[in-house]
């Protein structure tokens, strides 16, 4: 088993919930398809969504929701 | 011969070095946030100063060249791909017809520019070929580029494989980073004290930061002098009777988060404005990232004439490298 890491594609800042009173897109320890989306990042007064490139179990996000992130964190790790 | 575009990044437009003489229409001057990074990169791949290039903030594009060129990609630390394979940023790369230029995430700074040999050869709208997208006008369509687009490029003037920018000609971001500011013409609305914890204070780029101004926050809201709104202003204290906004203006609407006006800005409005960024740092805050620690320093008129003498010794001292 592999450790996989998500990472930040631009910085911003990043959110784990599609809104402030949704639900988070996962929950620590989730499992993951590819192309799952596990946050948001805004930047530039858009936001972007963040998408999983591959399959993976038992995700533990590394930031919390609304924390400012650089292009290139690791945003969140997952067992391939 | 024209590129492909396979994948825009995240927001990449054709920028030059922009369209002055119509700001008091509202139409603003465009053009590359960083113009040093642009102009170097045009020099290295034997292009005019003003040749346009590509703008690409945080994400690089994918690109697909159908002929051979030369590229040169500065600004921003971004490591940059051909095929796959690492080469230099701020030097000329040859590039091979059928070959593809990508990127690697962003390491430091916000945007690169990409100079291709004979330049971006869009249509020239009001003497430039700056993108200015919300008014659909200039570069690509008047839009940013997007996959698919094949963007046409001129014809090659000299060749110059191999030149590079020597790192004491290429822009260091000094961490935190200080922005000039020349206070005026309204900082008499706020009081003494106020006025002078803002240039004291930590500030931080804001993450809706963009083209057209660049946001910051963190700081106390501002003070303001007491006064009766006159006609024709609005009722806010950070109000006033609409005026021209300069380039590198900065506004503070409400007194909370300052806002210095860039290369798409608005001419004119209603907001007091505490100062203005030198013209020597405008091309630096094109290359802050969002949440970069920032200072305000306070400096006179004579100080920022000579700050802009220095930029322009830089210049001509890269003009003399790469000529």
């Amino acid at each position: 088993m592999s450790k996989l890491e998500i990472k930040a594609p631009m910085p911003g800042t990043f959110y784990r919930k599609p809104s402030p009173d949704s639900a988070p897109f996962k929950a620590d320890g989730d499992d993951v398809a590819a192309g799952d989306v596990v946050g948001l990042i805004e930047v530039m007064k858009s936001f972007h969504e963040v998408k999983a490139e591959a399959a993976g179990k038992a995700i533990r996000f590394l930031l919390d929701d609304s924390d400012a992130i650089m292009a290139g964190q690791t945003i969140a790790e997952i067992d391939g | 011969m024209a590129v492909k575009v396979i994948n825009p990044g995240l927001l990449t437009s054709v920028q030059d070095l922009g369209r002055p003489g119509y700001f008091h229409l509202g139409i603003p001057t465009s053009g590359a946030m960083d113009s040093y990074a642009l102009r170097a990169a045009n020099l290295l791949v034997g292009n005019e100063e003003g040749a346009a290039g590509l703008e690409a903030v945080f994400v690089g594009p994918k690109l697909e060249f159908t002929q051979d060129s030369v590229v040169a990609v500065t600004g921003a630390e971004m490591p940059v791909r051909i095929d796959g394979q690492e080469h230099p940023g701020w030097s000329a790369i040859p590039i091979k017809a059928g070959q593809t230029l990508s990127f690697d995430y962003l390491k430091s700074g916000a945007r690169i520019y990409i100079a291709i040999a004979g330049g971006i050869d869009v249509p020239v709208a009001l003497g430039s070929r700056s993108t200015y997208p919300i008014g659909a006008l200039g570069g690509f369509k008047g839009r940013a580029i997007a996959a698919g687009d094949e963007l046409p490029v001129g014809k090659a003037g000299r060749a110059v494989n191999g030149a590079s920018v020597p790192e004491s000609l290429r822009r260091k971001s000094p961490m935190p980073v200080e922005l000039r500011i020349v206070p005026g013409l309204y900082d008499h609305r706020v009081t003494k004290a106020s006025l002078d914890r803002f240039f004291e204070e930590e500030w931080k780029v804001a993450p809706e930061a963009d083209r057209m101004g660049y946001r910051f926050k963190g700081g106390t809201p501002l003070e303001f002098v007491e006064r009766e709104q006159p006609f024709g202003a609005g009722s806010d204290p950070s109000n006033i009777v609409d005026s021209c906004y300069p380039y590198g203006s900065v506004q503070v609407p409400g007194g909370t988060e300052p806002i210095i006006l860039h290369r798409d800005a608005v001419s004119g409005g209603g907001y007091f404005m505490i100062g203005t960024v030198i013209s020597a740092d405008m091309d630096l805050i094109g290359q802050l990232q969002p949440n970069t620690p920032s200072r305000f320093r306070r400096v006179t008129m004579e100080e920022a004439m000579q700050a802009r003498h220095e930029e322009a010794a830089r210049l001509d001292k890269l003009r003399a490298h790469l000529g």
